[in-house]
């Protein structure tokens, strides 16, 4: 199967992202540069963390405007998975793709460490192969990822299940002191209503080798790899 | 035009310019005068202190690029190799905080890429005032958030450093960032021009007036009219370095570069010359083509400003093509601006006019070299006598009462210098390129190296208040202990830079301390088989005459042949048997315990045998390699007891019993005490090791011919420690903890509350 990364000028997990599919999961795997709208018959699109055109404006405020996003909105439409880790999350609520926005973190500092999630939502194909109230310690690094949402769209989300991982205690508890950054509800992770767009702030491709001190990151991975596999049959028939 | 004012602000003294109008065999014009001003001043040529960096060792059989280059590198194994560099960033950083620190990481990442290498480590070494001093917190602050700001966009971890605080450093904090990056051998690129003909590229971000003379600022010291300079602080753009990384890097893919610098302290000028002499040509440029952020620019203003992100490159005749396409495509510019000469002159045009000319050999390598005056200052005497049994009750108020020893060891774990920099660290992105297998503050930094077996450890120290008592001792001990720490996570040390923050040369009791501090750090090299492949030299270290302790900062790399042995400070395993490698002696003086209990800086600092720490440090590389222990942590600051406190820490209250002996250093057997709990003797481990392995670890420290002594064992959630028998330290590990990991965050809380 083939992985599809996306590099803004300015994306710097790119490498990792690529590295995590092509020699931790053994799949095909290629860079898709910004300026083009030619998706190289990827399979899954993952939106990298980074700092996209600088960020100086507001995260991933220019990024959406890449001509590979045009390319990635029609993958989506057409029900294509796609992954946004950090900087990607970002760049993916910009473009609309997502609900919600980010604010700085209410340190208003940078933070780059590992914290506990909890998985609430399993039917999307980046989670399917975890379990409902899974416990993953996956580290995050960013100073934007205070999540936000107006109550009513919150409520909606909420309804909806469209909050995948939630910041927690290692106990598994959702409470203010277990939640690194301010988001509300502790919010790590949302899907679209069609549950093929995810957006992630946590990081799993570092915590997908025991060498890097934890492999909690891997499900993720093994989700997308398995949904695809699984829905290849299908997703013929959905094209026709 | 130029008269003895003019003269004297360009910081030229008037034998130097007559020099000058010797050598030009005319007067030169005021944009010939900028260039010499720049070239000359300290920060480039490093004239007062080449005479003795000249002493270092330099060479190895893994040093494939020694001093000179914009980095050294050395030899790593599969073809590869490690090119690294240390620099100093203090006085802008002083100025502003933020982009002081902030470029001074853009800086050192550029003469990494520059050399052909993909960046892949940054570590920072700091210094400033007591935290309790009003302004610290703020230039802590903001010198933190600038280092992450730029290393966290451009993508590069922060995997490691240092901080201490001492007051001498509240009106000069120190700024040194360190950073590694990987090549090929056969990639490794120069900062060279020559072939006649060939084209100079400049491609980057516009030129402006920012940090115009930033170079002859850092060479004066500081007074209260600092703040005014303000405007020689350049301002960094991380997005625009790392589009500059990505493009440089494909061009260096091709073969259609011949070299390529970045233009730092002296901008324009320094990486002409540079590359001009280091290939024996000429450079000749027009500074109208420069691209330029603002209007009416002076050819003068275009040469010496040091506005950052910008690259000087020579390309070879008719494959221009090739390099601006790469460059386009990363949506840089790449401005053709002059060509290579073969006359060896640096020849300054502006709309076709020559408005600057002059042998590059002038400006490089007959710039001038001092053999400055030096002698041993008086207070040296002074401040190294000390007499413990004069002490009396510490003014802290808790030791050396009975029982006090709790409250001595939560104080040290306190002190800032000793305490947690988590809260600092939290903030630099630590993880980013997935290579980070030792996290900040677990040791020396080790990143693993994708698509071999092997990774690289890295550590920065040095010691201020050890140097000020005795530079020669101070700087050994510098150097022994960033390759003990690379030692400690099981990497062979095989490489050293050096950044060396000292005051004002021209006074001879700092120039004494230069060379005495100099000298021990080529006995150590020498002695530990690490070569010194570049590095910095930062002098007028000063604000109101008032000098900064003498401070060499030692980086050293090691290798690690597989990267999955590699070790970290905490112990692992309940039940493991915990061993003392090295001795123990009866030396209280220089030792951050006299400083927080006593506010005393007196006394010498430890001796060092640098046979003894060689096999110390080769014993444990092998222990590790064989896996025979499972944590290693080395004595520094706050002796034995802080290195067991440490090794339980993070370890989910991991506890430890410990039975030591007692060492003599004065009347009072609380002070004995202390001195056998926090005394600094150098060349010290703390290992740990499974019961199983015990022997073992025994048997090859004794074929190594190194002291070592079970002296405990892990297990419980306290940390217990007997001297001679007696129980003096018995803490729960939790507590101690939460003291040493709170202490910088808890003062942070205060001061907003």
């Amino acid at each position: 199967m083939r992985f599809g990364v996306v590099v803004f000028p300015g994306s710097n997990c790119d490498e990792d992202a690529l590295y995590a599919a092509k020699d931790v999961f053994g799949q095909q795997a290629e860079y898709l540069w910004h300026k083009d709208e030619d998706l190289k018959g990827a399979d899954v699109i993952i939106l990298p963390g980074g700092f996209a055109h600088g960020d100086y404006l507001r995260t991933g405020a220019m990024a959406r405007f890449s001509p590979v996003m045009n390319a990635v909105r029609a993958f989506v439409d057409r029900g294509g998975p796609v992954l946004g880790i950090c900087n990607g999350f970002q760049v993916l609520l910009e473009a609309g793709l997502l609900p919600g926005a980010m604010l700085r973190n209410r340190s208003l500092k940078y933070q780059c460490e590992h914290v506990h999630l909890r998985v609430d939502a399993t039917d999307t194909p980046f989670t399917s192969r975890a379990r409902a109230g899974q416990m993953l310690h996956i580290p995050i690094g960013h100073g934007e990822g205070n999540y936000f949402a107006p109550p009513d769209q919150l409520a909606e989300l909420e309804a909806n299940r469209q909050i995948v991982l939630r910041y927690c205690d290692p106990s598994g508890q959702v409470n203010d002191a277990s939640n690194p950054n301010g988001s509300v509800h502790s919010i790590a992770s949302v899907c679209n209503r069609q549950r093929n767009v995810v957006g992630m702030m946590p990081h799993p491709e570092r915590a997908i080798e025991r060498l890097l001190g934890g492999e909690d990151g891997r499900v993720i991975f093994e989700s997308i790899l398995h949904s695809i596999e699984s829905a290849r049959e299908p997703a013929v028939a959905r094209a026709v | 035009m130029i008269d003895s004012k003019v003269i004297e602000q360009h910081g030229l003294t008037s034998d130097e310019y007559q020099r000058i109008v010797a050598r030009l065999g005319r007067e030169p014009n005021l944009t010939e005068l900028g260039i010499f001003s720049v070239m000359g001043s300290a920060h480039c040529s490093y004239k007062s202190s080449k005479v003795h960096l000249k002493t270092l060792p330099t060479r190895g059989p893994q040093v494939l690029q020694g001093p000179g280059e914009n980095a050294g590198a050395v030899d790593i194994g599969e073809g590869l190799a490690a090119v690294f560099k240390i620099e100093s960033h203090n006085h802008p950083s002083f100025i502003e905080p933020y982009q002081g620190a902030a470029t001074g990481v853009g800086g050192i990442i550029r003469d990494i890429f520059t050399m052909g290498a993909r960046p892949i480590a940054l570590l920072n070494s700091l210094r400033f005032g007591s935290l309790e001093t009003p302004g610290t917190p703020r230039l802590l602050a903001g010198v933190v958030a600038g280092i992450a700001g730029y290393g966290n966009s451009i993508g590069i971890p922060t995997v490691g450093g240092e901080i201490a605080f001492e007051p001498s450093y509240a009106g000069n904090p120190l700024v040194n960032v360190f950073c590694l990056g990987i090549a090929r051998h056969a990639d490794i690129i120069k900062g060279v021009a020559s072939g006649a003909g060939n084209p100079v590229f400049y491609v980057g971000a516009k030129t402006g007036r920012d940090g115009i003379h930033g170079a002859t600022m850092a060479s004066a010291e500081f007074d209260e009219k600092s703040a005014e300079k303000r405007p020689a602080v350049q301002v960094g753009d991380p997005f625009m370095e790392k589009l500059l990384l990505e493009a440089c890097l494909e061009v260096m893919q091709t073969d259609a570069l011949v070299g390529i610098q970045d233009m730092g302290a002296a901008g324009l000028t320094c990486s002409t010359t540079e590359m001009g002499s280091r290939g024996g040509a000429g450079v000749e440029i027009d500074v109208s083509l420069v691209p330029q952020r603002e209007t009416g620019m002076t050819p003068y203003e275009i040469m010496l400003s040091e506005s950052q992100e910008r690259m000087l490159l020579v390309a070879k005749r008719g494959r221009e093509a090739e390099v601006e396409r790469i460059f386009e495509k990363w949506d840089l510019h790449a401005e053709r601006i002059g060509e290579v000469t073969d006359d060896g002159m640096l020849r300054v045009r502006s709309k076709g006019q020559v408005v600057a000319e002059i042998p590059n050999v002038v400006l490089t390598d007959e710039a001038p070299v001092y053999e400055r005056p030096f002698s041993e200052p008086e207070y040296i005497r002074d401040v190294q006598k000390l007499d413990l049994d004069s002490l009396g009750h510490s003014p802290v108020g808790f030791a050396p009462q009975p029982g006090g020893q709790n409250a001595a060891l939560l104080a040290l774990l306190g002190s800032p210098t000793i305490a947690s920099k988590h809260w600092v660290y939290r903030q630099y992105d630590h993880m980013v390129r997935t290579n980070t297998i030792n996290f900040p503050g677990l040791g020396a930094g080790v990143v693993r190296i994708k698509g071999t077996d092997r990774a690289l450890a890295m550590s920065l120290d040095g010691n201020g208040r050890y140097c000020y008592l005795d530079p020669y001792v101070g700087a050994m001990l510098a150097v022994a202990e960033a390759a003990r720490n690379v030692a400690c996570s099981g990497a062979r040390p095989i490489g050293a830079t050096n950044c060396l923050n000292f005051g004002n040369p021209e006074r001879p009791g700092i120039m004494w301390q230069f060379a005495r501090a100099v000298a021990g750090i080529g006995e150590a090299c020498r002695a530990l088989d690490v070569p010194i492949t570049g590095g910095n030299v930062s002098l007028y270290n000063e604000t109101d005459g008032k000098a900064i302790y003498p401070t060499p900062t030692i980086g050293v790399v090691g290798l690690l042949e597989h990267a999955d042995r590699v070790l970290t400070r905490s112990f692992r395993e309940s039940g493991d048997a915990i061993v003392l490698l090295g001795e123990s002696k009866s030396e209280l003086g220089a030792s951050e315990y006299l400083k927080v209990m006593y506010d005393v800086v007196k006394g010498l600092p430890p001796r060092i045998d640098l046979d003894k720490e060689r096999d110390l440090q080769r014993l444990v590389v092998s222990l590790a390699d064989d896996r025979l222990i499972r944590s290693a942590h080395d004595c520094a600051d706050g002796g034995l007891a802080i290195t067991i406190a440490e090794s339980c820490f993070d370890t989910a209250g991991l506890g430890a019993e410990i039975s030591i002996s007692g060492v003599s250093v004065a009347a009072d057997r609380d002070l004995n005490d202390s001195a056998a709990l926090f005394g600094e003797s150098a060349s010290r481990i703390v290992v740990s090791a499974a019961p199983d392995c015990l022997t073992n670890v025994l048997e090859r420290a004794a074929a190594a011919n190194v002291a070592a002594r079970v002296i405990g064992q892990t297990g419980g959630n306290h940390l217990r420690i007997a001297v001679d028998g007696r129980v003096v330290v018995d803490l729960a590990v939790d507590q101690a903890q939460r003291t040493w990991s709170g202490a910088i965050e808890a003062h942070f809380a205060r001061r907003v509350a």
